[in-house]
């Protein structure tokens, strides 16, 4: 899923020419676009973005998500009108496709900036030190191993509720059933937990991090932003736990 | 006094050879010398720079600012730095500041100002056509840099901000906190770096310069070791500069960085080029003392400190109470006491014997004896803490850092320590040293600090010399001198060469049982007790009895392990030594022959009643120029100092 | 006291290296750690073996040659460089682990020296105001606000000694960089070449090697000069603008 925007990109490097960072010529707004990705500043930046508008969509889901708690009917009108969108201007679930699209963009960008700089810093330190030591933060440590156990849970995740292949009850228009049913199996519920948890990690780091990249943060908004990503991590993960915790507790039935 | 030694009574380690002069400052008025000499310097052609050479050996503030400026002209520069980056060159240690004759401050200062308070303050042993160019060119130093980006201190206008400094009544030091030089050599480096990524200016980091070639008369390149590789190259050009700093590392233990050494200027001396002044070195009185005998270097603190703190020691010798526990009564403020009107604030080489004279009667101390109280608790009495840590809050910190005291709680110690040579490669007014074709630059040469530097000066010369003398005088010499092809097959490059590895292969032969360092530091010792602070014409003598035993027992019993082919440390060192085992003769035949005092140079016969230094501008009111002779003793030149706009005058700070 | 060292021996460029274990005795705490190298080094040559090669010069914290990493940490516990960093933060019988600093654009020479020279190449990219010399105007042509210029200080501070890419765990020289990017960019003497400055280094960074930032901190906590994560903070913008 990497390869697209890859070969997308490099096509337009071949195009850059030797002198495009000068200043004076107004310059070629795809050169401009191609510079920022090849450059780490820049590949970290459309990570950044990318991850702005994921997390900007998971607010939005898990929000959605705490209808289940109003029953089945809140949660499955929610569900149907979410189709209905822009209607009539767009047509019938037009608007989720689009979404989807946004979606799955930011995901390829995101996940293949990850990948590119990964291997760009493993290869930096060819040789490690053989005196070991814990370093920084739990949450900025697992960033990688975080998002291929997120990368993972999503294809569970559209599998489960969205093409209902694995879901037991698999019962198209009824999300508030089919997540139920989900949710009594165990290893759904594990899964779940356990990768909302990563998530919660992710985005403490990765909310200040993209902050950072984008040149946002400075020492008066440090602390400021520090905290609003440790409130948007609990937030996410306490919302998103709420629906399988209550289902398996048999709060949610 | 009678002073034994002199060339007339025949003294056998020197011959006396006709008088030098300098013959390329223009007469007339002394404001006008430097344009004139600007305006008579002969031209080349820009398009004919491309095919002239320079080698710059040295990337410090002299030969960054030259290499840039030489490359910015068209000429076609290769440059030298031992370090693996230009960058690190011994210039980023500079603390203070650098002096300019800006009267931002509308305090009375002036060019002739800054002109006469160097030539005083150089004890009347520099040469004046010099000294006023290098204030009237302070002027232009500070725009340049600002115009770099150099992030000089500014008050709250956004204009910058000045202070005094060094003893003088003006306000004319600009400075960057406590890392001037730092600064000023990242402007400088920076400015190289463009240069160097726009081909302009090939660069040989990790390559120390070992010889020097001469053909037919002129400098023509030299042979360097890329340090990495061990491999001797011979590199060639039109012209050479030497920008490769002062030798106080011949002390072992200074304030210089520990591979900041001589072998350039050496190696050039050797090769004719006159050595000036050696035994003018300048010792700062405020160093962290020695902790041991592991020691391997002395950090400096600025002087500033002694603005506020007070100096003493107990009256009583061998006294070991902790300081605070020494009642006020039995201790010595000995500044204070022989200096009422100055006190604390006496110049750094009246401070420095002070604190000599005490610790030899036995009042130093700290280990060994070797230091001297710092108290602030005065201070912080009278300021409060917070004030005293506003002040010096980051010297504090650093003196904590490497002693493990609280110098709020406990007096510093301090010690005097070698900082800074005057002397150096004797050159023109147009910065050329005897030998056409070889220029000295920055700390290298002798020219413009005379028998003492004043604080913030040494910055000063250092970017006057290359940014604004240099280039110009260069030119000239390029215009007036034909390219002629060499090629390193030339028998004469060829010789050098193999000098070169000849000497690297002995050294590696010898394999003894002595460390470098330990040769150094015996070296070290011996010129500190003897040509350090206080000289005397008995221990001069002894030490250079004592010196060529030393050197001998070096080739005796040296030992460097590995090979000249890798990376060796050991093979440097010990080159290196070779050169200063020749050197500290120079500089303790020079300090016996001059029997006077003067500036950094304090012979124990040539005091005043009260015990201040004696210059006797009769008899030594010139720089002595020493000529190297491969076959008997050196040759003194003689440049008679002519005093035409400062008077001479005696200090008296009593 | 006495002291274990496990010390990265490296004969050349291309050989291969090993952790090999020396004994020092005789240590006292007034020492700095390289000055206790320098007794390790005068024993070995007497032994005939090879002293352990490393970076030093000035001694006094400024030069930035020095470089090592002590106990995983580039210049050791404290924060200062090597050559400030005193054997008194030691106890007798420790074992002490010394690395050269580690990264792709820093390939080993020897023992404990590496090859810096790709920061220069940085520099070279743009780390500088065109100001050729004697071009300048008055320097109080153009007054510079004093928090512009304490700032730019603050950054210019930087000893350019690395220890910033051995912290970090992908080898970047971010924070470098950053600090001569901000130092410039703040000042209106660097405000002509501000777009073109940000990129040319970030394009020189990049081909040399280094890692990318992942945000971890460790290059400031590492920064014997203090220089702080706001300034990557500062390069990203600059750059993100220069577009």
């Amino acid at each position: 899923m990497a390869a697209l925007p890859t070969v997308v990109f490099m096509a337009l490097t071949s195009e850059r020419t030797e002198r495009s960072s000068e200043r004076g010529t107004p310059a070629d707004s795809r050169s401009a676009v191609a510079v920022v990705w090849n450059s780490t500043v820049g590949k970290k930046a459309a990570m950044a973005v990318s991850g702005l508008v994921l997390l900007g969509y998971l607010v939005l889901h898990m929000i959605g998500n705490l209808k289940i708690f109003f029953g089945p009917a809140d949660l499955n009108g929610y569900a149907a009108w979410l189709r209905t969108i822009g209607q009539p201007f767009l047509g019938h679930e037009w608007f989720l496709w689009i979404a989807r699209l946004v979606l799955l963009a930011a995901v390829l960008v995101h996940a293949t900036a990850a990948y590119q700089l990964s291997r760009r810093d493993l290869r930096a330190r060819p040789t490690g030190y053989r005196h070991r030591r814990a370093r920084s933060s739990y949450a900025t440590r697992t960033m990688r191993w975080g998002g291929v156990i997120l990368a993972l849970f999503i294809v569970w995740h559209i599998l489960d509720l969205t093409t209902l292949t694995v879901n037991p009850k698999a019962e198209p228009g009824h999300p508030y059933e089919n997540v139920v049913a989900s949710f009594h199996t165990w290893y759904s519920g594990v899964i779940y937990c356990l990768a909302m948890l990563a998530l919660g990690m992710h985005v403490r780091h990765g909310f200040w991090s993209a902050a950072q990249t984008l040149g946002l943060n400075n020492p008066r908004r440090d602390r400021a932003l520090k905290a609003c990503a440790d409130l948007l991590a609990f937030a996410l993960t306490a919302g998103f736990l709420a629906v399988p915790i209550a289902v398996m507790t048999g709060a949610v039935k | 006094m009678s002073i034994q030694v002199s060339s007339n009574q025949g003294y056998e380690h020197y011959t006396v050879g006709a008088p030098i002069a300098d013959t390329k400052a223009p007469d007339g008025p002394i404001e006008e010398r430097w344009d004139r000499r600007r305006f008579e310097a002969k031209l080349v052609n820009p398009a004919n720079r491309r095919g002239r050479t320079v080698i710059v050996v040295g990337t410090g503030l002299a030969g960054g600012a030259a290499g840039a400026t030489l490359a910015e002209q068209g000429y076609r520069v290769v440059q030298f730095c031992f370090q693996d980056s230009p960058r690190r060159a011994h210039s980023i240690a500079a603390q203070g500041g650098i002096n300019a004759a800006k009267n931002y401050r509308n305090d009375g200062d002036s060019i002739r100002r800054l002109f006469y308070d160097t030539v005083k303050g150089g004890d009347f042993r520099a040469r004046e056509s010099n000294v006023h160019r290098l204030a009237q060119v302070s002027v232009e130093i500070i725009d340049q840099c600002v115009a770099q980006g150099v992030p000089f201190a500014r008050e709250y206008g956004g204009l910058l901000d000045t202070r005094s400094f060094g003893g003088v009544q003006v306000s004319r030091t600009f400075y960057a906190r406590g890392q001037t030089g730092q600064q000023l050599l990242l402007g400088a480096y920076q400015a190289l770096s463009r240069q160097i990524a726009a081909g302009n200016v090939e660069l040989h980091a990790r390559t120390e310069m070992l010889d020097l070639v001469v053909v037919d008369g002129r400098a023509r390149g030299i042979v360097a070791r890329d340090l990495v590789t061990g491999k001797l190259e011979t590199h060639l050009a039109d012209a050479v500069v030497l920008a490769t700093g002062g030798y106080g590392n011949v002390f072992y233990l200074s304030t210089n960085a520990k591979n900041s050494n001589a072998t350039a200027i050496w190696r050039a001396h050797r090769r004719g080029a006159y050595f000036a002044n050696p035994c003018f070195t300048q010792i700062h009185p405020t160093c962290i003392p020695r902790s041991g005998d592991h020691q391997s270097k002395l950090t400096l603190m600025s002087e500033s400190l002694r603005n506020d703190g007070r100096i003493w020691v107990p009256k009583a010798a061998g006294d070991t109470r902790p300081p605070n526990a020494i009642p006020e009564a039995e201790r010595d403020y000995y500044l204070e006491r022989m200096y009422p009107s100055f006190g604390n604030l006496v110049p750094r080489d009246i401070a420095s014997r002070a604190a000599k004279a005490v610790c030899d009667e036995g009042r130093g101390v700290g280990p060994g004896g070797q230091g001297v109280y710092l108290d602030f608790a005065d201070a912080i009495a009278r300021l409060g803490r917070d004030t005293v840590a506003e002040r010096y809050g980051n010297l504090f910190d650093m003196y904590q850092r490497i002693t493990a005291e609280d110098p709020y709680q406990v007096p510093m110690r301090i010690y005097p320590a070698i900082h800074y040579t005057m002397g150096g490669l004797w050159v023109d007014y147009d910065l050329q040293t005897t030998i056409p074709g070889l220029f000295a630059i920055g700390e290298a040469n002798f020219s413009d600090h005379g028998a003492n530097r004043l604080g913030a000066s040494a910055l000063m010369q250092g970017l006057a010399d290359g940014y604004f003398v240099l280039p110009p005088t260069l030119n000239d010499y390029l215009a007036r001198t034909p390219a002629v092809p060499l090629t390193p097959d030339h028998p004469e490059v060829e010789a050098v060469a193999t000098e070169a590895a000849d000497r690297l292969a002995a050294l590696l032969a010898v394999n003894g049982d002595r460390t470098p360092d330990s040769f150094h530091r015996e070296l070290g010792e011996l010129l500190w007790d003897e040509c350090g602070m206080a000289r005397s014409a008995a221990g001069l003598r002894k030490a250079l009895e004592r010196i060529p035993e030393l050197r001998a027992e070096f080739w005796r019993r040296l030992k460097v392990p590995g090979t000249g082919e890798e990376l060796n440390q050991s093979l440097e060192k010990a080159n290196r030594l070779v050169d200063y085992f020749e050197l500290a003769e120079l500089m303790c035949l020079d300090a016996l022959h001059r029997a006077e005092s003067c500036g950094g140079h304090f012979r124990v016969e040539s005091q005043t009643p009260d015990g201040e230094a004696a210059r006797r501008d009769e008899e030594f009111g010139y720089s002595a120029a020493w000529e190297f002779n491969p076959s008997g003793p050196p040759v003194l030149h003689r440049e008679e100092l002519v005093f035409d706009h400062v008077h001479p005058t005696q200090r008296s700070y009593a | 006291m006495n002291l274990t060292l496990r010390i990265w021996r490296q004969p050349g460029p291309d050989a291969p290296g090993e952790m090999t274990v020396y004994q020092v005795g005789g240590i006292t705490e007034d020492m700095s750690f390289l000055e206790m190298l320098d007794i390790l080094n005068e024993e070995l040559i007497l032994r005939g073996d090879q002293p352990v090669a490393f970076d030093h010069d000035c001694r006094e914290g400024i030069c930035g040659a020095c470089s090592m990493v002590i106990n995983g940490r580039p210049h050791g516990p404290e924060r200062t460089t090597t050559c400030q960093l005193h054997m008194r933060h030691f106890t007798d019988g420790d074992t002490i682990d010394v690395e050269p600093w580690r990264s792709a654009a820093f390939p080993v020479i020897k023992d404990l020296v590496v090859d810096r020279s790709a920061f220069d190449r940085i520099i070279g990219a743009g780390g500088y105001i065109t100001a050729p010399t004697g071009s300048a105007p008055d320097a109080h042509a153009v007054p510079v606000p004093k928090e512009a210029a304490d700032r730019a200080f603050e950054h210019a501070e930087c000893i350019g000694c690395g220890a910033c890419v051995a912290a970090c765990p992908n080898g970047s020289a971010m924070l470098f960089t950053a600090a001569k990017v901000v130092h410039l960019n703040l000042l209106p003497q660097g405000a002509p070449e501000r777009r073109s400055r940000v990129r040319s280094m970030v394009a020189a960074m990049d081909s040399e090697g280094f890692g990318g930032c992942t945000n971890t901190g460790e290059c400031a906590t590492a920064c014997p000069k203090g220089i702080g994560l706001d300034a990557i903070g500062t390069l990203n913008r600059e750059f993100l603008r220069a577009r």
